[in-house]
């Protein structure tokens, strides 16, 4: 046994994210860890890597107890991870990022940058990877980026190589690559823990398989012994039966009538990330935004939502021409926008819940400059209660509250804005199981309503049983469209990784 | 240990209250005649004018920026003041005169506030630099207008502005507190207080939510000017003489650390007004308590120092990471 | 400079779009001077100049260090000013005694500024914006609110009047040494390349295991230690401990930091620019001096200001359009 890790605890401000949870890793095996976004995956790997502190249970790494206090301690003791968000610096050079902290050295302080090149080439050359190393890492496409990141791990020679979603930008053949560098790592004796929700990858190199639920570890399995279905089921805590009756998600529906044209994209670009965006949304339905980390899909949001100029290529809002110049436009003509990071770009931490739900509403909640406070109070509470948003009140900041209920939040800042058309990206990333389900039902039931949504998602489920039809984007362009009914996961899977629909 | 620190951020959240009534009552029973009109007065004198240049830095920076450029523009302001009322047309139309010598100063002073704004949000500059330029120019352009002579005057309605008492107290305390009231209103109750607090909490958000960023921003360094200018007339009035050379000199350190002091974060998202004055009050009354009391004021600014980092570390809550 | 691996003048430029501002500026003013002032380009002008600027030259090297690693430090001119009343009053025991102390106090304060950053969370902005305040009034303190009067007798002051080896005076071979010191750890040691990665994203240098704290402690003792430096420099020129001067050295160092195509966020930067910046600001002062020389047209001090300010307003503008379309 490499690794044991027993009984962990952790909790965010009395939010629990990990409840007694487990995991075991033998030497030389390939151990996939799966659960939703949200299950607490990220967290145990941050736990074992030292970026967050346990607040109880054990960790023992090759027979003995260890505590890591942070990434570089644990690099030390021989775990290198891959983290799901590419911690890499793109103002520094690609050897840099890979080198960095163990540059050869000559008279054992000044470091050999010429050596440090070709190091750096050879070590990218197992990746099939040629490029300028000496030039900044930001210049490249996000697989290659998450292609260094991967050697930069693999090259530390490490006992336990942990892999957080390695393959969410990449295309097939850079998957084969990675594949036979997990074979290699297997081989000569390095344990890989392996992160992904593209499930099939599990059955081409994993040897015994985790599942994580809302904090906990619910299974262990060998993963050949169990179904794809079984582990769906594990992950989501249903009966196979119903899921396969009922489906994933609370989104899939009936697929019915489908109403007016609401927006059209013909061939937009706003630059190198998006070259060539197509898309048509009617009432009433959802239109899934498929393709890899770095395909152009929020790039494509921005866009019509007016974040990003356009460069060419034309907008159309119910037959009439349009050119979005700012949010503030786009909100006016009837468009929503949930963006993917809420971190980042949604809330505002210190302000209250009431301030960060009616912040995209203020023009129609003022008059003269000065906001109807009473008008304020009494929809934020209407809204609250809708959406059954848990908090000690509106007034309550918040960035107190867990995850999903901030999630909700942000939704509703842009549902009480009544809008026609509404752009969602990433809607229940981070979000526990339950409340997962939650907004599910509330995008559904603002479809029915005759709301036109875009849908953008990594858990594809969501967008092979909720959307009338899939765009796919791959490398900032438009080239698939599938529709449902008859969207199969296996379809999406193919049409993203080889970036055009295959019969499935 | 866990208790402690606790019970230590509580006392952060008040701790500036709590600190102006330790200072109070060691001067009410130590220092001799603290409590007269007198004392009083010249106190408030001292702290009105860097209160007014804090509440309006305190706007800047709860957008997420600074504002260098105060010093200059206060002694812009207060140069133009005098010559404006001193000219010929000052002389003949003295009224008239005295109007816009109050009035076209704020207007220069509102000038630079938009091109200070304009440079951070539409060329998209680091405040510090942007603000850097007037703070360079600012008072070199003050100097060539007066060609670096001191202007003395007599202008008795001018110079109430300084020197003029409401109730027994002087009449620059009175607007302070004035403008921290109205102030307060527009961040709590009207949008651009709400959209600047979003600005500074999370540009990003506020952008993507609709907010006009840009706008908000420069509104900001508008006003954070125009108060500059504002107390560039107070001080030449109290004064009765104007000198670019010292006008406003170092009133951004001060007006900074009294906004900070007062509970201004510097990465935005906070707007304490009256915290500005609270700031400003206690590193005054701590400068005064060692002056009174026979320390000289090199020892005032290691306090001033220390105060500074005691007051930042106490508000900064739970995010502290200790490496 | 990306890395110090070979230097290509194409890839330089390519790069490092906002450096070409202070490169093509400096050539363009020093051909200027030189075509239109006699004297210019003479031995004079030129020792005397790099003299007067060498104090700002190293404070804004050790600025920039700050700088790359995200953060700022306010506190370079007061701690001068410090370390100028400490040196003068160790002048008795010659250079070799009051050099290394004054020095060694800058470090202190520089250390005191990272334990503030890094142990207690503070904003650089604000910590050292209390150790700037706090340096003046210890200046104050220690030098009774006087200038020290350095010991003529001691050999103190030959760091300001002579040259090394007859050639090249004192000041500006220390200068040299030292920017070429500190070029070297930031373009050939770990410590260095932390310092940028820290910059250029400071979760990520954890994550990647980088000791992002000691990167940080480093770049902060380097910049008071400079300071210190700096001090005894202004000491030996001025003939005296100077607890009041250094007011608004830190901005002409930011601004000359950022002149030279640092960004002030951190992670690109290079110790070359940055001199050339500093030299930059200074040669418009020059410039400003020889023209009112010439008696064309007399350039009073606040018009000088006022140039200058506008000058900096050019400069801006121009990295900044340089930045946009490269991005585009």
């Amino acid at each position: 046994m490499l690794l044991s890790m027993t009984g962990i605890e952790k909790n965010f401000g009395g939010v629990p994210a990990l409840s007694n949870t487990t995991l075991e890793l033998r030497s030389g095996e390939v151990h996939a860890l799966i659960g939703q976004n949200g299950a607490g995956k990220s967290t145990l790997i941050k736990v074992l890597t030292g970026i967050y502190d346990r607040d109880a249970g054990e960790v023992v790494f090759g027979n003995t107890a260890c505590n890591f206090s942070s990434p570089g301690d644990a690099q030390v003791g021989g775990i290198a991870t891959i983290y799901q968000e590419l911690n890499l610096v793109p103002l520094r050079s690609v050897t840099e990022n890979v080198m960095m902290g163990y540059e050869p050295k000559r008279l054992g302080y000044f470091i050999d940058w010429k050596e440090a090149h070709k190091r750096t080439r050879s070590i990218l050359s197992r990746f099939n990877i040629d490029i300028d190393v000496t030039e900044q890492l930001g210049k490249f496409s996000t697989a290659i980026q998450q292609l260094v990141a991967i050697a930069r791990a693999v090259s530390l020679e490490a006992k336990l190589v942990i892999m957080d979603e390695p393959t969410s930008s990449l295309d097939a053949s850079e998957i084969e690559t990675l594949f036979g560098v997990v074979r290699d790592l297997k081989s000569s004796g390095v344990s890989v823990l392996y992160v992904s929700h593209f499930l099939d990858e599990l059955y081409e190199i994993c040897d015994r398989v985790t599942v994580m639920r809302d904090g906990q570890t619910v299974a262990v399995h060998k993963v050949h012994d169990k179904s794809k279905l079984d582990l769906i089921g594990d992950m989501l805590g249903r009966d196979v039966g119903e899921i396969e009756k009922e489906g994933m998600t609370q989104l899939g529906h009936g697929f019915a009538d489908t109403g007016e044209l609401l927006l059209e994209a013909n061939n937009v670009s706003t630059g190198p990330r998006l070259k060539r965006f197509n898309l048509s949304l009617h009432r009433g339905e959802i239109v899934g935004l498929g393709g890899l980390l770095g395909a152009g899909r929020t790039e494509a949001a921005r866009a019509m939502f007016g974040v990003d100029p356009l460069v060419s290529g034309k907008l159309q809002i119910s037959g009439q021409d349009w050119t979005p110049l700012s949010p503030t436009e786009a909100i006016e003509k009837g468009l929503a926008f949930l963006t993917e990071d809420r971190k980042v770009e949604g809330i505002i931490p210190a302000m209250s819940v009431r301030e960060n739900l009616t912040l995209a509403l203020l023009p129609s909640l003022s008059r003269g400059g000065q906001i109807d406070r009473a008008r304020e109070k009494q929809i934020v509470q209407q809204y609250i209660d809708d959406l059954g948003i848990k908090t000690t009140g509106m007034e309550q900041p918040i960035r107190e509250l867990s995850g999903g209920n901030q999630q909700k939040v942000l939704l509703a800042r842009w549902l009480i804005t009544d809008p026609d058309i509404l752009i969602l990206d990433e809607p229940t990333r981070g979000v526990d199981v339950g409340a997962k389900r939650e907004i599910q039902i509330i995008i559904r039931n603002f479809v029915e309503k005759g709301v036109g949504v875009i849908l953008i998602s990594s858990e594809f489920e969501e967008i092979v049983e909720g959307a009338n039809r899939i765009i796919v984007l791959h490398e900032g362009e438009s080239v698939a469209e599938l529709s449902n009914p008859g969207i199969t996961e296996a379809a999406l899977v193919n049409a993203l990784a080889h970036g055009r629909v295959e019969a499935a | 240990m866990e208790y402690g620190i606790t019970s230590l951020r509580r006392l952060g959240k008040h701790g500036g209250l709590i600190a102006l009534a330790i200072l109070l009552l060691f001067n009410i029973l130590i220092t001799p005649n603290f409590l007269q009109l007198q004392t009083l007065s010249v106190n408030i004198s001292q702290v009105a004018t860097i209160a007014i240049v804090a509440m309006g830095m305190t706007l800047v920076i709860a957008t997420g920026g600074i504002d260098l450029s105060v010093g200059a523009v206060m002694a812009l302001s207060g140069a133009l003041a005098p010559l404006i009322f001193g000219s010929q047309f000052g002389t003949d139309y003295p009224t008239l005169g005295l109007m816009a010598a109050l009035c076209v100063p704020m207007i220069i002073a509102m000038l630079c506030g938009w091109f200070n704004g304009a440079i951070v949000a539409y060329i998209g500059v680091q405040p510090i630099i942007a603000t850097l330029i007037l703070f360079i120019s600012g008072r070199g352009i003050a100097q060539v207008l007066t060609n670096g002579n001191l202007q003395t005057f007599q202008n008795p309605a001018f110079s109430y502005l300084g020197t003029g008492k409401v109730l027994g107290l002087p009449f620059q305390g009175w607007l302070a507190l004035v403008i921290a009231i109205i102030l307060s209103l527009v961040i709590s109750r009207t949008t651009f207080g709400r959209y600047l607090l979003a600005v500074g909490g999370n540009e990003r958000a506020a952008s993507l939510s609709g907010g006009p960023v840009h706008k908000v921003k420069i509104g900001a360094y508008i006003v954070c000017s125009a108060l500059a200018g504002l107390a560039g007339l107070v001080v030449v009035a109290i004064n009765s003489a104007s000198d670019a050379a010292r006008n406003g000199e170092l009133m951004e350190l001060d007006a900074i650390a009294a906004a900070v002091v007062g509970g201004a974060l510097l990465q935005g998202g906070r707007a304490p007004i009256f915290g500005a004055i609270l700031g400003a009050v206690i590193i005054q009354l701590v400068k005064y308590t060692l002056l009174a009391n026979g320390i000289e004021d090199e020892y005032a600014l290691i306090a001033k120092a220390f105060i500074i980092l005691a007051a930042v570390y106490l508000q900064m809550g739970r995010r502290v990471k200790h490496a | 400079m990306l890395d110090a691996g070979s230097f290509d003048l194409r890839l330089y430029v390519s790069r490092n779009p906002q450096s070409i501002a202070v490169w093509v500026a400096m050539v363009a003013l020093v051909i200027f001077g030189l075509i239109r002032y006699d004297n210019f380009g003479g031995a004079y002008n030129i020792t005397s100049f790099l003299n007067y600027n060498a104090m700002f030259i190293i404070i804004s090297v050790g600025m920039c260090f700050v700088i790359l690693t995200g953060g700022i430090d306010l506190s370079v001119g007061s701690v001068a000013a410090f370390t100028s009343v400490i040196a003068a009053y160790l002048s008795p025991y010659g250079i070799e005694i009051a050099l290394p102390c004054a020095v060694v106090a800058g470090l202190a304060f520089g250390l005191f500024n990272a334990s503030c950053i890094v142990y207690l969370g503070i904003p650089p902005f604000i910590a050292t914006l209390a150790t700037m305040i706090g340096a003046k009034g210890g200046a104050l303190v220690i030098s009774g609110a006087q200038t020290v009067a350095v010991d003529w007798g001691s050999n103190f002051t030959k760091l300001g009047m002579e040259k090394a080896f007859s050639v090249f005076p004192w000041t500006i071979v220390v200068v040299a040494a030292v920017a070429f010191l500190l070029w070297l750890i930031l373009e050939k040691t770990t410590l260095g390349r932390t310092v940028l990665a820290v910059g250029g994203g400071e979760d990520a240098s954890v994550m990647m295991g980088l000791k992002v704290n000691r990167a940080k402690y480093f770049a902060y003792a380097l910049s008071g230690g400079c300071a210190g430096l700096a001090g005894v420099f202004l000491a030996s020129g001025f003939g005296a401990g100077q607890p009041l001067e250094g007011i608004g050295w830190e901005l002409s160092a930011i601004a000359a930091v950022v002149v030279g195509g640092t960004l002030l966020t951190g992670g690109m930067g290079s110790i070359p620019a940055t001199i050339a910046g500093a030299l930059l600001l200074g040669l418009v002062f020059n410039i400003l001096n020889f023209e009112n020389g010439k008696g064309v047209i007399s350039i009073s001090a606040y018009w000088q200001m006022v140039i200058r300010g506008a000058f900096l307003f050019a400069v801006i503008l121009f990295q900044a359009r340089v930045m946009k379309t490269k991005q585009q």
